[in-house]
């Protein structure tokens, strides 16, 4: 039995999007992190992959722009109510990515600059699931929403698309990344609310 | 904030506890302050935020998150709720939930934004508006256990109407440093210009970098984007500057 907020009325969904339970639209895009926003010049940017035996794959910002793009557009559910529809970007595919990448491991922790981070199954990242995005609406990423470059996992609540990203290393086991840690659920999809431990 | 692990899980704080408006105060001409008793609630700290759970006579409902604006400790839960024009939830929050009408709190939650009584070193506050909430809990905390650990708030407001806690704030707590920034009309005779944040007001009224205070800032997202990153341009390390943010959707 719910309990009833007496002369509550809230304001029914419209449109031809579904709503994960417990989220609400927005038209906006609110930013959320931690701490301050890392300014990473992009001389100086790298991404990598580390594996498990301790190989490391790295692209320079060059290497990255150098790489096939895709122009997703996808909606967005963070953990704190609002989703986002339609947002259109543009990245790289983690299929790409890890074309080349030799690894037995199924557990992936995502590092960032400014020292964030998040842990996601490996298989969440690949077949067409997710990007490192350096693209939004058409323009460059701005630095609050994770520019140059963040992670874009649509699927999952928002938080495990990792701004600011740095590199992904590969593991045999599942390790708990920043919000994880301090409680946040371990998988966090959003049409079953797995918003903290335990959901 | 690397390496940061938190500690406190949730544990069997994931229950929706039923919550029941005993006391509601405006705190602005758009800004309420809600006390709800909630059965079992098992106290949090400083700076975390509850989740709210409205539902409708239709069983409709919608969530919102809510930073707790009273210090830690015991089973009333104070959350100070800005109205946010064409807003779902704060709209009724803010003006038509009355004394005895029920809601559901789910929390605490958030384990970085907070401050524990047990800190010992110089904390610098910097709100933006109804970013004061969080960091009022704070304040509260500290008084409520007696600490003498030294702080200073500087809060943004755009007027003297909006201010939040204006009389609380007005009184003396010592070793509390209470500095207020208008940004649009300030009353006569202040020596600051109205004005947004600058670098120079983190530096009058802020502490110096090698104090080494834990920084907590909280506002609209423009306003945490620039005091953070001023802190950091004035020598303060990225890990010691802890932000949360909101948009005008987060009510």
């Amino acid at each position: 039995m719910p309990i009833i907020s007496r002369g509550f009325g809230g304001r029914r969904p419209s449109g031809d999007h579904e709503l994960p339970p417990g989220q609400y639209e927005t038209f906006d895009f609110p930013v959320l992190s931690a701490g301050p926003t890392p300014h990473v010049p992009l001389d100086e940017w790298e991404f990598t992959i580390g594996t498990e035996t301790g190989t490391e794959y790295r692209w320079s910002w060059d290497d990255l722009m150098a790489l096939p793009a895709e122009t997703p557009t996808v909606d967005l559910h963070c953990v704190t109510k609002w989703s986002k529809f339609d947002t259109e970007w543009r990245g790289v595919s983690l299929d790409v990515l890890f074309e080349d990448v030799e690894s037995a491991a199924d557990f992936t922790l995502v590092h960032s600059y400014g020292g964030y981070s998040t842990n996601l199954p490996l298989e969440d990242l690949l077949d067409g699931k997710a990007w490192i995005a350096y693209g939004y609406g058409g323009g460059e990423l701005p630095p609050e929403h994770g520019g140059p470059a963040r992670l874009l996992v649509p699927h999952l609540y928002f938080w495990k698309s990792a701004k600011w990203v740095r590199g992904i290393r590969l593991g045999l086991e599942d390790e708990p990344g920043f919000w994880e840690s301090a409680g946040y659920h371990d998988y966090g999809d959003p049409w079953r609310e797995q918003r903290y431990q335990g959901d | 904030m690397a390496g940061a692990a938190v500690p406190g899980r949730l544990g069997g704080r994931l229950r929706w506890h039923t919550a029941e408006l005993v006391e509601r105060r405006a705190e602005s001409a758009t800004a309420a302050t809600l006390v709800f008793d909630v059965d079992g609630w098992p106290g949090h700290l400083a700076g975390q935020h509850v989740d709210v759970r409205l539902t409708a006579e239709d069983g409709y409902s919608a969530q919102r998150s809510y930073s707790v604006a009273s210090a830690s400790g015991g089973e009333r839960v104070e959350l100070t709720v800005q109205r946010v024009a064409d807003g779902e939830v704060s709209p009724y929050l803010a003006e038509e939930m009355a004394p005895g009408d029920l809601a559901e709190l789910r929390g605490p939650v958030g384990g970085w934004f907070v401050w524990r009584t047990e800190q010992t070193e110089p904390v610098l506050l910097v709100a933006g508006g109804s970013g004061l909430v969080p960091l009022m809990s704070m304040v509260r905390t500290r008084r409520a256990a007696g600490s003498r650990v030294p702080f200073r708030l500087l809060y943004s407001v755009r007027g003297p109407a909006d201010r939040l806690y204006a009389g609380e704030l007005a009184r003396a707590d010592p070793g509390l440093d209470v500095t207020l920034l208008y940004t649009r009309t300030a009353p006569d005779g202040l020596p600051r210009e109205p004005g947004r944040l600058t670098p120079e007001d983190l530096v009058q009224y802020g502490w110096p970098a090698d104090f080494e205070p834990t920084c907590y800032v909280c506002g609209p997202t423009g306003f945490v984007e620039k005091a953070a990153t001023y802190l950091v341009m004035l020598g303060h390390a990225p890990e010691r500057v802890r932000t949360e943010r909101f948009g005008p959707t987060g009510g």
